[in-house]
């Protein structure tokens, strides 16, 4: 597909540096955990995981999510999408734990509305540096419990997500779903391999993207070789054990870099 | 089984250069997969990041990309090589770029300890500004790289050519002519899109390659005017996505055929194929594959 045109018709600042963008197109089969192709014309085109039908929610890193923090309500993106493998559909009464960290809580967010509108219970552990960085605290609330982490103990327990998760019984889970930055997942992974919970936990893994539909190779992690783009984002923990995650990724020349 | 330039394959179809082959693993996953043969990505003297996004993008007819040759470098990628090498026993043909003979050889002779089964020279690139195509539609250029690399290097010397060319048959011969031991044909055709909403064009490089079903047409014309021209096998790329697009493109003369953007249906695709030929011989009554490659040119 072509990218879509997309106005911004709402911008809100979820924190100094991380605010959503909803569009007035809106990916209505999207399901949780898929990313789009945002296309910052002139500039790049970056994945984002869907954090609404219509938006986006997006930290500050780079060239194109710089010149987007400069657009305003009117101006454009292209989009494409939905593109990967989402988190597993969490059916009624089942429970369910989600794990995010920092801008990590965009794809989460819609697995939170969706579980909670289809009966499934949920229980979200939301961790971020300080307390100004919390990403949707309203959004996981309202969907069920929450416990919340920040490194400088600023809100919540003073700490990290594994903090609170080292502590939990994590077999009244269905399914640990987690996304935040790669050596939070990492760590994340060690505690729940700990607690033999691995193959009940899906992670929304982020690597360089070029194609994005699966062809390039350019996503591809070792030693499986599974795409992120296409296999992924969201890979079943499993499928991670004593993979790159938390030790090496590739940057744009395919080079191999230190996570 | 089909054995070209001396190298065994135990199924006609291969990983097209520049899908899945830019790690050790990942070219591991797909040789897992059933390819007879992998190619990796087009590997240069230097690390590359590539153009900007959108690098590829999927049209009606096809797909249309421009990724620029992003590539760690031959220095790099001997590990990755290491790696593919040591996991399978399926042959790995080294693609490699350069802007000049003595680019080419440099490449090709680093990665030479990782011993590839062949190179394939990437003279076809459209939209690298000083490589591949640059260099492919120049009939010296071509004959000279060749010659170079064939006395640099003791494994077989694979050419991929460009269709965007007046006659291809020309740049086929050079290769020929530099001692090329095959050519690849063909790489995608120059082709650009535009975005209505905006008038910028998509690819972030402007313009780039088109590849996949639309291509298939004028791969099959170009591997059939090379099959009569040339002495040494060519091996069919374009717009191959289903056993009967292999076979038809065995027929025009293509030794054995290479797979790229079709992978983004299943990268089952392989042994799928492979299996659909093998099927398709029997049918037919056909005792090898060897029965149908440039069939079409005798039936007259």
């Amino acid at each position: 597909m072509k990218p879509v045109d997309a106005k911004i018709v709402e911008i809100v600042e979820e924190s100094p540096s991380i605010r959503t963008f909803r569009f007035d197109v809106s990916f209505d089969d999207a399901l949780p955990g898929q990313f789009v192709m945002v296309w910052v014309r002139g500039v790049d085109e970056v994945p984002m995981g869907s954090s609404y039908l219509n938006g986006i929610t997006v930290q500050k890193v780079g060239d194109a999510t710089s010149k987007l923090f400069d657009m305003k309500v009117g101006d454009s993106v292209g989009l494409r999408g939905p593109f990967g493998k989402g988190f597993t559909l969490p059916k009624k009464d089942e429970h369910i734990l989600i794990i995010a960290g920092g801008v990590g809580a965009a794809p989460l967010g819609p697995l939170a509305d969706y579980a909670s509108e289809c009966g499934a219970k949920v229980t979200t552990i939301l961790g971020s540096r300080e307390c100004y960085e919390l990403v949707f605290e309203d959004r996981f609330s309202s969907a069920g419990e929450l416990h919340i982490t920040t490194d400088d103990g600023s809100a919540g327990t003073c700490g990290f997500v594994t903090t609170v998760l080292a502590d939990m019984d994590v077999s009244v889970y269905d399914r640990i779903c987690v996304c935040g930055p790669e050596i939070m997942m990492a760590n994340v992974m060690k505690v729940l391999q700990e607690k033999d919970a691995l193959d009940r936990s899906e992670f929304s893994m982020h690597r360089y993207f070029k194609c994005a539909i699966g062809v390039c190779g350019a996503c591809c992690m070792d030693p499986q070789g599974l795409r992120v783009c296409k296999d992924g984002p969201v890979l079943n923990g499993s499928l991670l054990i004593d993979s790159e995650l938390g030790d090496h990724k590739r940057n744009s020349s395919s080079q191999r870099v230190r996570v | 089984m089909v054995t070209i330039t001396g190298i065994d394959f135990k199924n006609p179809t291969m990983l097209a250069s520049g899908i899945m082959g830019t790690t050790g693993a990942s070219l591991l996953r797909i040789a897992g997969c059933g390819a007879g043969g992998v190619v990796t990505k087009s590997i240069g003297p230097e690390p590359k990041a590539g153009h900007p996004n959108p690098s590829m993008i999927e049209l009606e007819c096809g797909f249309l990309n421009a990724m620029g040759l992003p590539n760690p470098s031959y220095t790099e990628f001997d590990n990755e090589m290491k790696i593919v090498r040591s996991g399978t026993d399926v042959p790995v043909i080294a693609s490699i770029f350069g802007g000049n003979a003595e680019d080419f050889v440099k490449v090709a002779e680093g990665l030479a300890d990782s011993e590839p089964a062949a190179f394939e020279l990437n003279v076809s690139c459209p939209h690298a500004e000083g490589y591949g195509a640059t260099i492919g539609t120049d009939t010296c250029m071509v004959e000279s790289i060749t010659a170079a690399v064939c006395d640099a290097v003791d494994v077989p010397v694979w050419v991929k050519l460009t269709p965007n060319v007046t006659d291809i048959k020309a740049i086929g011969k050079a290769a020929q002519n530099g001692g090329a031991d095959a050519v690849v044909a063909i790489n995608t055709l120059r082709g650009m899109a535009i975005d209505i909403n905006s008038g910028y064009p998509i690819l972030g490089n402007r313009f780039g390659g088109l590849s996949g079903p639309a291509v298939k047409p004028v791969a099959i014309k170009c591997v059939y005017d090379l099959y009569e021209a040339l002495d040494i096998p060519v091996i069919g790329v374009g717009g191959v996505s289903t056993w009967e697009d292999a076979v038809e493109m065995m027929m025009a003369g293509a030794s054995a055929v290479q797979i790229g953007s079709a992978v983004h249906e299943s990268v089952d695709i392989f042994s799928d194929i492979a299996s659909g030929i093998d099927l398709f011989l029997q049918d037919k009554g056909y005792s090898a594959v060897e029965d149908i490659i440039g069939l079409s040119h005798e039936v007259f």
